[in-house]
């Protein structure tokens, strides 16, 4: 493992610009990379992951896009995660390093449309902004799409719905998005981060972007705590960003008591745990972790988009048993039944959020196993 | 080998899926299908031919079968 700085140069948040012609000073005009297909050997030897949360190789999807005739591009900055900001900052400081990443992208896959999809508001206006500089600039005019703010709007199925002007739910996985998503055709969806990530290998190489983060997982990434949002190279210890225990990876994440690793993958995955897209929640001095967990888990199952059986009744099931263990009104077998619950959610939706939520309820009864035991006995030790 | 996959924004869960394959689908709590496996459900060779039945008799069209 690479050793780290925290006070490393960030990367993405130093490439503020506020506006084209500064960014142009900094950074030059696009690298243009020289036709479908030329940027995916660079993305293979930089390792870019996905920052949206799932942590996909970069590379694979736009090499399977990039085999279709007429693709789309689309850059996910929904962030629909409560209490991450970090797409939202990343979009209102440096729209065009995104921008330029999503040309690049277009480029990559012979794209011939692209789309941005975010929430209104500030960064949303800073997008639209910067979009109106960069006529001459782009090569496929970037259309920008309002993203509903609920949960599930960020997942990429939803997103494509939203493009089309359905609702923005998810849909059945039958034909995956790379292959049939907007209006049937081969569909690339990024996260925004992942598109400036991609826009700065593409100026700086894919050795340079190695230089930081692990040798299995490269690269810096954007991390929101206590809304905060700053860049650090994956892989940093957790006790630099925080103390105690910390629910890692946002609402579809896991809780770490305190002596917590790194944050990276690998380091992360003997814990049940992920980075995901950067969130951690540190656990409040004196709060509950279950009465914490159950208010979250109450809101999960009401973000569900009630399509699917097994989330639509599971996850109120689910949320209700939780929150009778937080209110120690539990029945004992209340964690037979958690378990029994989460067992029946997981795999069974059309998309990842009954899963996500599962691997928020396990965490929480490994992690404040002491507690349950405290609460199924009537009491509470804050 | 094929794979059974279950669209579940379609599923109303009724059951009649596992009715027909009593081998690979249980129902669940609430009446949706269940694989005895977990995820898309592997079909075996000898059972093909009622998983056809099962996605031909599905009101909701929501399984299909995937060659693999
Ligand atoms: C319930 C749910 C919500 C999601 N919300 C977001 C989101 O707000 N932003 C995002 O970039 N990805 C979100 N994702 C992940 C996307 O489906 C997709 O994997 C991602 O946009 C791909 O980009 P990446 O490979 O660059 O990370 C969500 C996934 C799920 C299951
Ligand atoms: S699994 Fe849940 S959140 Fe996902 S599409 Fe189905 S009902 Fe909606
Ligand atoms: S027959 Fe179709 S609709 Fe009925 S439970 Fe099975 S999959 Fe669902």
């Amino acid at each position: 493992m690479t050793t780290m700085d925290t006070r490393v140069q960030p990367r993405l948040l130093d490439a503020a610009a506020a506006d084209l012609g500064e960014h142009h000073r900094g950074h030059g005009p696009i690298p243009w990379q020289g036709g479908v297909g030329r940027m995916i050997g660079e993305l293979q030897s930089a390792g870019l992951t996905g920052r949206g949360g799932a942590g996909f190789p970069t590379w694979r999807k736009v090499a399977e896009v990039a085999t279709a005739a007429r693709a789309v591009v689309v850059a996910n900055g929904a962030e629909t995660e409560p209490g991450s900001r970090k797409d939202d900052t990343l979009l209102r400081r440096c729209p065009h390093l995104v921008l330029d990443g999503v040309q690049l992208l277009v480029e990559a896959t012979g794209a011939d449309e692209a789309y941005l999809y975010v929430k209104p508001g500030d960064a949303m206006a800073s997008v639209r902004h910067a979009l109106t500089e960069r006529h001459g600039w782009d090569r496929v005019a970037v259309r920008v799409v309002a993203a509903p703010n609920r949960f599930v709007a960020g997942e990429e199925s939803a997103v494509l719905a939203a493009i089309a002007g359905r609702p923005a739910r998810p849909a059945d996985k039958w034909l995956p998005v790379v292959h049939s998503g907007l209006r049937g055709r081969a569909t690339l969806v990024q996260n925004v981060e992942t598109c400036a990530h991609v826009a700065q290998i593409a100026r700086n190489g894919a050795r340079w972007f190695r230089g930081l983060g692990t040798r299995d997982e490269p690269g810096t990434m954007l991390v929101t705590v206590h809304g905060a949002v700053r860049e650090v190279p994956i892989g940093i210890a957790l006790s630099e960003l925080v103390t105690g225990p910390v629910l890692v990876g946002g609402y579809h994440g896991a809780w770490l008591s305190s002596p917590a690793p790194h944050l990276s993958r690998a380091a992360l995955a003997p814990f049940g745990a992920a980075p995901g897209a950067g969130v951690l929640h540190p656990l409040a001095p004196g709060r509950c972790g279950l009465v914490e967990t159950a208010a979250i888990t109450r809101y999960l199952a009401g973000e569900s988009a009630g399509q699917c059986g097994p989330c639509r009744n599971g996850l109120p099931a689910t949320a209700a048993l939780l929150s009778a263990l937080a209110d120690r009104t539990a029945p004992p077998d209340a964690v037979h039944r958690l378990d029994h619950l989460t067992g029946l959610v997981v795999g069974r939706g059309a998309c990842r959020h009954p899963d996500g939520t599962a691997r928020l309820i396990r965490s929480t009864l490994t992690v404040f196993g002491d507690e349950v035991r405290l609460h199924l006995a009537g009491r509470c030790s804050r | 080998m094929t794979t059974l996959h279950i669209d579940w924004t379609a599923c109303h869960g009724r059951g009649l899926c596992a009715e027909l394959l009593p081998e690979l689908l249980a129902t669940d709590p609430w009446g949706y299908p269940i694989a005895r496996t977990g995820g898309d459900v592997d079909v075996p060779a000898e059972l093909h031919a009622d998983a056809v039945t099962a996605t031909k008799f599905c009101p909701r069209l929501a399984l299909r079968l995937r060659a693999r």
